[in-house]
Parts: C-alpha cells; structure tokens; sequence
C-alpha cells in the first residue's frame, strides 16, 4: 500500500471562498493509500513548504499531491520541496484546485465535491508513479545569429565577447541591415553610420565571429544543445581572400543603371557592387540576374580590369554544414508598401494614394536615403520626379499601422519619432520650407522622446495636423494632400512638393517560411512569437532558440540592441554548463511490439521520431522499429494516440496512470 | 449578341442622350437589347434614403421579371440603376431573411440568375477585341477624363467592379476607340449627385473641383456613365463659371456616345446635341480609320 501525502491549499481565500478545504482534507484522508492529509492557507509559503518536507519524513511517504493553483504556476516550487523532502520530484502531483474549480464555480457544495474528486484522481495516479530523472545532453557551445542588422551584430559580438564561437549569417552583400540606411538617430540626432560602421568593424575583426554574407539558412535540424545547420552561401561570383576591394571593377562595370536595393530603389548601383562604402565585408558581388556576362556571355570587364584575378564566373552555390547549441534570429523588418501588389490577401494598398504611381510620394527609407551624406543626392533634399528642391513636405502618420481596413491593427511603434525627426532635419537642410505632419496621435514614449518632438513642433515650426489624409491628388507639379483636422472639425488641403508617408513595419515576407524552416512560432501578422510576453520575452517557444530586435515586434534602435543583448545572455547562460538537463517526460517505443506502422513519424510535430534497424550480432537486419530522439521529443503525446499496437508510452502519463486517474473519476 | 435591358426612368426622360446613344450604338455593334417586360422605377437614391426595404423591392421586382423573361444579362446603363440592382441582387443572395421578404412584397421570387452590367461593362461583355474591330472613325489622340463618380466602383464589397479608389476599365475601353485617356486625381470624387437641387452652391463647388483637375491635367473631355453625374457636369458648367469666374468649355460625354461616334453612329442619333456645353465638336476630330496616325490600341 502507498503511502501518500495530500496538502490543501485556500491559497487565502482564492480557494477557501468557494471550497470547503478542511472537508477536502478530510474526506481525501478516508481515502485508501493516503498516509496524511492536511490543509493550509497558503502551501506555496516557507511555512507550506516545511509541512511538506516533514510530513515526508514524518509519515514515510511515497507520493505527495498538493491541491492549490495550476501547476503552471507552482509545479516547480512543491517538486524543489519534495526533493528537499527526499523524494524523487516526479513522485509529486498537482491537482488544479483554483483555475479548474474554485474560480470558475458558484455553488460551494459542488464545487467542494468536485474539488475531492480532483485530489482523489491525482492520488491514483501518484500512487502508480515511477521515478524519474533528468535527461542530460551535450552542449555544443558555438551559437548561430540569423541577420546581420543592428540586432544581429549586437547579439554576435556579445556572444563573442563571453568567448564562445558565433555564426553570423546575413543575406545581404554586407551587414549593417536597415540601420546602415538610416541618416540620422532619434532623440540625439547623431549620425546612424558613424555609430554603426565600428560594430560592423568590430564583427569583422573578432577572431571568434564567423561571417557570412550573401548567405541564407537553408535548413535546421537537431535540439537545443545540438542544432545541425545547413546554410547556403550564394555564388559571390567574386574570390574573397583575393579580393581587396579596390572598387576598379564596379566603377569599371557599364550596367549603371540598376535601382540600387540599398538607396530604396532612389539611386542606382552597378550588377557588381558593394551596396554602400562602408560595406562590411568590403568584398563586391556579382548580381547574376542583372550582369551581361551571365545575362549574354559578353562583357566580362571586371574580369580583365581585377589586377588580382578575383573574379571567378564559375563559382557555385555553396552549402556549409554546421553545428550550434543556440540560435538568435534577428531577420529585422520590411516596410509595407501602398501599392497594389501586397504579399497576402488581408492586407490591401493605398488606392486613395493611387497606390504608388507618383515618383514623388515616397516612403520613410527612401527619405532617410535622401537625408544621408551617402545616399543618391548626397545629402540634398530633392524630389525624386524632377530633382527640385521642395519647398512644402507633409509627412504621413499611421500608413497601414493602425489601420484595420488596410489588414494591419498594429502600432508600429517608430514612425512617430522619425516623423519628428525627419520634418525636423528637412527643416534644418531647407530653412524656407514648411513641414507639415498629420498624425493620429503622437506616441513618443521614450527617453527624451516627448521633449524631441516638442522640439519639432516649437523651435523648428514643423505643423503639425491631427487628422487622417483621405486623398492624394497631383495637380500640375504638385502633389494635392486632401486630409481633416480633427482638431477644429475642418477639411485641410495642403500643397506639396514631396509627400513621406510612414509606412507600416512589417515583418519580412518570407520570415513565415524561416520559422516553419526552424520550428518556432509566428504571430498573426508574421512577427515572430516569444515565449511569454511579459515573462520571456526574448525567448521562443522552442528550447535553444531566441529572438532579437524587429522580427519579433517593430522596435527602435535602443529596444533592438537591449532585445539582443538579452538574447546574449541567454545565450551564454545556456553555454554556461557542460550538459542540460532536460524533462524526462518524454516519449519511449516498446521495440518487441512496434510494427514501424510509422504513424508516429508522421504525427510527431517536432520530427523527433526516426526508423531504427534492429540486427542481429551478425549485422543481418531483423526488423525495423520506430525510435524517439531524447533531445527532440518535448512529450506533447502525439505519438502515444497514434499508435495502433499500443507501444509507445509516455514517461510520467503511461496507461496505467492515465486509466487509474480515469477509473478514480469513475468511482467517485 | 442579345442581352436584357433596363433603360430606367433616366434614359427615358433628363438623360434621353444617354438612353439614344445606348440603343444606337447596341444596334451598330450588333447587340439587341430586350427591355425587361413591364420593368418599374428602381427608386433611385429617392426610395432607399425613405425605406431600406423600398430600395430593395423595387429593384428586386425587376429582376424576377428579367428572369421569368430569361433574361440572364441584363444592360442596366444608369449608375443608379445598376448600383441599387447590383446591391440588391447581392443582398437577395447573401441573406435569407431578404430574399423571403423581398419575395412576401413583390410576390415573385428572384433566384439569383442575372448578371447586371453597367456602361462600361456592356462593353467588356461585348469584348475589347471584337470592339476594336468595329472602330471605323477612332476620335485620334483625343485626350479624356475617365469619370466614374461614386456610383459605378460603390459599395465595393458589393458591386465588385473595378478597383474602387483607381479604377481603369472605362480607360480601357476609351483607348479602344482611339482616345487618349489622362492620369487625374478625381476619377471617383462625389459631383454631388441628388444635391443639385437643394444645394446648387456645394454641388457646384465639388463640380468645379472635377472640372478644374481635368482640365488642368490636360482633357479635352470627360467621359461619364452616369446621368447624375452628366448633368451636373454639364448642365451647371455655365453656373460654376459664373460663380467662380472661370471659363470651362469642356464637352461631357456618355461612355456610349463616344463609343457610338467611333464605330460610325451618327451624331444626331447618340443625342449628341442635347448637351448644354457644345458636345458636337467632338466630330471634328474623328480621323477615318484608314487614316488615323497611330494603330488602336488592343
């Protein structure tokens, strides 16, 4: 006969309101197998927990189940305790007096009955439970970064920098991501390159970082611990250790005329090309999709001007195989576009702003590109349609964000801030001409952000206007704004030479298919989920894995690097042993029955089941069988209902404790 | 070709233009147009803004009378007049309870089995191809304002023509017959329509607001399928230049009239000259086909 503890908990008065607790402790006292059953007002407590660890002592007992809250909540507190105790912690099980009952029920007779009912279930089946004891795996000590923007670098260097090795991948020519485009910061105004470039620098130099650019993750296998990564490094067209970045064969190449994807289609860039000076690495790339040579078979001048015959047209796409115990994806954002093409079937365009027909309605990038010393008009302000200077800007809050109708709800979070900032530098750039804003709101919750826009607004005249704009028009040279003030209940027309629209953070197209590739979660709107958002906010739901910057939400530089460095630590705190431990609740096959009817691999969400060959002493195979991988299997049970003989069972929910739980309902 | 069609009070009485240029050009193409038998006054804007349920019924009636008539593509070429049986047609569809009402207050059950076309869509249902065919004296390179107004692209989720906010196919179906339509900003701006009456001064005002930005984009025309829309271009064009000292002189022409004039109707027949701004020096510039400087477009 077992000898088993039971401890009620009111948790105050959360669950004494509606449960008669010392009649639960009472009646659960009759019932066979149970040694000690007592109640207290809050067993979480030191004092609670005491009880627990004598009682074990006291009354020699074999199991332990505590009535209190969900063991979402306390599990591993009462489990410590046992161990204190001296049990094995799986030898101690919860039953979910609150959540499952006291909360949700009126009547106390009930929901004092039912509250019996649930200890008595768990007291079956603690009475089956076995022993259990952690699962240790190997820690492969080298972490992958996917994205080589602001957030990447940051996690990269940090990782580094707590000396373990690091992979970062980015797709792009060169790191750097959407803060290399950027002109100017918010709230300080300092230059986003010169702040930027020596981290880009610093990634380049560490020893323990290595960097591939012009590369994407193709595939990831394994577990926390022992990822397996493929990742595809695309044809340079350009050999890397010969090339010194002269510049001779882009400024040589006569394909001119390409919209460079770095100046947001404003300037231009050759077909080999590094996308911006300060490029890291400084090593140039053939675009094989623009370039004469692969297009033709003609030209080939970078070929002969390279005194140092870099370049290499029969370079191939190269797959690069490599293990990791952690990975940090940091794949950033994208804008969303007014157009008419959107990527899914929720979000629609701006048809009020005729999509994006006029050259002279541009996005919140392409401003940035028009600010920056190093983009197309090297700093000048000038339209894209005619290259005038424009005299009259409005600037337009809110484009897509916010916007139900559009498909997007969300708050993108920047846009209020480098609004102020732009009206505010184009001001600086074009003394006699007038910025205008429409807003909705102004959300400038940040250090020193409220005092930056009220700078806008008070020393640099920008003017700002609450109201939605319904219409873009152009008439003549001009671009027509038809919008309301909703502050003095008015219709507004404003002239304008150049029109900015804020357009939503969105995450990038295909960050869908990179979680699905990876195996962790998405939200809604494609970013990506952490495990809890308050709680775990850097993580993901899938152990090893963790996020940094835009990808999982929109963020500004400050968040972004905050968020990566975060994922570091984590990073590093699972470096910090050896071997992990994980959960024993796994699954096992029972080999003499398994038929490898493969059900089980086919239902196993995280591809934790494999075939095994059985063979005798002289190598001949016998049968082939189903095998679960340890790391893998998270022990969600899928397998277990699948299969058709039975032989799969769950450590910690085997038959024989499920049907003892179900028979215990039964009998009550 | 022979499809229904549902002429409207409109086309019978202010907008007779509109109704003329319909049935001409229909002959020269070579479509025949079968009135539904017996139609009724759809109600216009009048009936739905008194009783939601009055809107409905009045065009529904008609559409079971153009399907007992087997009728399965009714013309319905006012704006009006398509919009409210488009919308009705839809709702009948979509809701049970409307159809068992709508079918209790005319006494007739409609099932669904007509397809609306507007102006512009007799056109497409005719074929852009099989139209550019028929193009004797294209108007070359006369430059046009495609107007849609409110009524031809609204409600979207119901009419479920073209795009609402940048629509293109009366575009395409003016570069067919030799025009040159422009890009302008006030393609779907309200003219407002039934205001006209009580309130000339603000319709006058939006109106001039179209005119003005068709004109400075460079038209010689603007094109309309819509009576509303047509009268209060035209017919208070005097008035807005009096009001507002401009000088419009810019002819407003029906989708059908133009359409008429370049497979070969004559003038007289579309209605041409019962516009108020001069409409008839639009036949100046028709350029025999065997003469006209660029190919048609298509």
């Amino acid at each position: 006969m077992s000898r088993i503890g039971v401890f009620v908990c009111h948790c105050g008065e959360n669950i004494a309101r509606m449960v008669d607790v010392t009649r639960v402790a009472e009646e659960t006292a009759k019932l066979p197998g149970v040694a000690v059953s007592v109640d207290y007002r809050y067993m979480c407590s030191d004092p609670g927990q005491n009880m627990i660890k004598e009682a074990i002592r006291e009354h020699k007992l074999d199991g332990v189940v505590v009535a209190a809250c969900s063991p979402q909540m306390h599990e591993p507190t009462f489990r410590a305790a046992v161990v204190e105790g001296g049990l094995n912690p799986y030898l101690c099980e919860m039953a979910n007096i609150r959540e499952h009952c006291s909360w949700v029920h009126t009547d106390k007779e009930l929901a004092t009955q039912k509250a019996i009912d649930l200890v008595r279930i768990m007291v079956e089946k603690v009475g089956k439970n076995q022993e259990l004891f952690p699962i240790k795996v190997p820690v492969t000590k080298r972490a992958l970064v996917i994205g080589g923007g602001i957030a990447g670098i940051q996690a990269a260097l940090d990782i580094a920098s707590g000396g373990h090795e690091v992979v970062l991948v980015e797709r792009e020519p060169s790191i750097g991501g959407n803060m290399a485009r950027l002109s100017e910061t918010f709230p300080t105004l300092d230059c986003s390159q010169c702040i930027l470039t020596p981290r880009m620098v610093e990634v380049d130099r560490d020893p323990r970082i290595t960097l591939y650019t012009y590369a994407e993750v193709e595939e990831v296998g394994g577990f926390v611990g022992n990822f397996k990564v493929k990742i595809r490094q695309k044809a340079k067209s350009v050999i890397a250790d010969l090339c010194n970045g002269c510049g001779d064969c882009w400024n040589k190449c006569p394909q001119k005329k390409i919209p460079s994807e770095f100046d947001a289609g404003l300037g231009y860039r050759t077909a080999i090309y590094v996308p911006f000076p300060q490029a890291v690495p400084n090593t140039p790339v053939i675009d094989r999709e623009r370039c004469t040579k692969f297009l033709k078979d003609k030209c080939g001048i970078c070929e002969k001007v390279c005194t140092l015959n870099a370049i290499d047209y029969t370079m191939e796409d190269e797959i690069i195989e490599v293990e990791v115990g952690a990975i940090v994806v940091a794949t950033g954002y994208d804008l969303f576009s007014v157009g008419k093409d959107q990527p899914n079937e929720q979000w629609t365009g701006y048809g009020e702003y005729n999509y994006d027909a006029y050259p002279d309605v541009i996005d919140g990038i392409q401003f940035e590109r028009l600010l920056s010393a190093s983009g197309p008009t090297q700093g000048e302000i000038r339209r894209p349609s005619d290259g005038k200077e424009p005299k009259s800007v409005v600037f337009i809050a809110c484009v897509g964000s916010r916007d139900p109708e559009k498909g997007l709800e969300y708050c993108s979070k920047i846009c209020c801030m480098y609004i102020a900032k732009h009206a505010m530098l184009y001001k600086h750039k074009v003394h006699d001409g007038q910025p205008y804003v429409f807003y909705m709101d102004i959300r400038a919750g940040g250090k020193n952000y409220e005092e930056f826009v009220r700078r806008a607004i008070e020393e640099d005249g920008v003017l700002y206007i609450r109201g939605r704009v319904s219409k873009i028009y152009k008439d003549g040279e001009q671009l027509v704004v038809v919008g309301a003030d909703t502050l003095s209940d008015s219709q507004v027309q404003v002239r304008a030479d150049l029109v900015v629209l804020a357009t939503a953070i969105v995450p990038h197209r295909d960050a869908y298919e990179l979680a699905q590739k990876i195996g962790f979660g998405c939200g809604s709107q494609g970013f990506f989920s952490e495990a809890h958002p308050k709680l775990r906010p850097v993580e993901t739901n899938t152990a090893g894995i963790y996020l940094a910057g835009a990808c999982q939400a929109p963020k500004d530089i400050p968040d972004a690097v905050a968020q990566a460095g975060a994922a570091a630590s984590k990073v590093q705190l699972l470096f910090s042993s050896d071997e992990l431990e994980r959960e024993p609740i796994i699954a096992s096959v029972n080999e003499a029955t398994c038929v490898h009817c493969r059900n089980c691999i086919r239902v196993c969400p995280y591809s934790a089941i494999t075939d095994k060959e059985i063979k005798d002493k002289k190598g001949n195979l016998i049968k082939m069988v189903a095998e679960v991988n340890e790391g893998l299997c998270l022990g969600c049970g899928a397998c277990v209902a699948a299969c058709p003989s039975k032989s799969i069972q769950l450590a910690g929910f085997n038959d024989e404790q499920v049907f003892a739980e179900i028979t215990a309902l039964g009998s009550g | 070709m022979k499809i229904g069609y549902y002429p409207g009070c409109s086309l019978h009485g202010m907008a007779i233009d509109f109704g003329k240029s319909t049935a001409a050009t229909c002959k020269a193409l070579g479509i025949e147009l079968v009135e539904i038998p017996d139609w009724s006054c759809c109600g216009a804007s009048a009936a739905h803004s008194t009783s939601h349920l009055l809107g409905m019924a009045l065009p529904a009636r008609n559409l079971a009378l153009a399907e007992e008539a087997d009728l399965t593509v009714v013309a319905a070429p006012c704006a009006m007049c398509s919009s409210a049986m488009k919308k009705t047609h839809e709702l009948i569809l979509s809701d049970k309870e409307t159809a068992a009402e709508m079918k209790r207050l005319t006494g007739r059950e409609y099932h669904g089995g007509v397809k609306i076309l507007n102006a512009v869509q007799i056109f497409l249902e005719y074929g852009l191809e099989e139209l550019a065919k028929r193009v004797v004296l294209p108007l070359d390179g006369l430059k046009v304002a495609c107007y849609y107004g409110c009524l031809l692209t609204r409600p979207p989720d119901l009419l479920k023509f073209d795009d609402p906010e940048q629509p293109v196919l009366m575009d395409e179906v003016c570069r067919v017959v030799g025009t040159e339509p422009i890009e302008w900003g006030f393609k779907t701006e309200c003219c407002g329509a039934g205001f006209s009456m009580s309130r000339t001064d603000l319709v006058c005002e939006l109106t001039r607001r179209i005119l003005e930005n068709a004109v400075n984009n460079g038209a010689e025309a603007v094109i309309v399928a819509c009576p509303m829309c047509h009268s209060n271009l035209d017919m208070r064009q005097a008035n807005i230049n009096k009001m507002f000292g401009t000088s419009f002189d810019i002819p407003i022409v029906y989708l059908t009239e133009l359409v008429g004039l370049a497979v070969g109707v004559k003038a007289k027949k579309l209605g041409l000259r019962k516009h108020f701004v001069d409409a008839m020096r639009l036949t100046e510039r028709m350029v025999p086909a065997s003469k006209r400087k660029a190919p048609v477009a298509r």
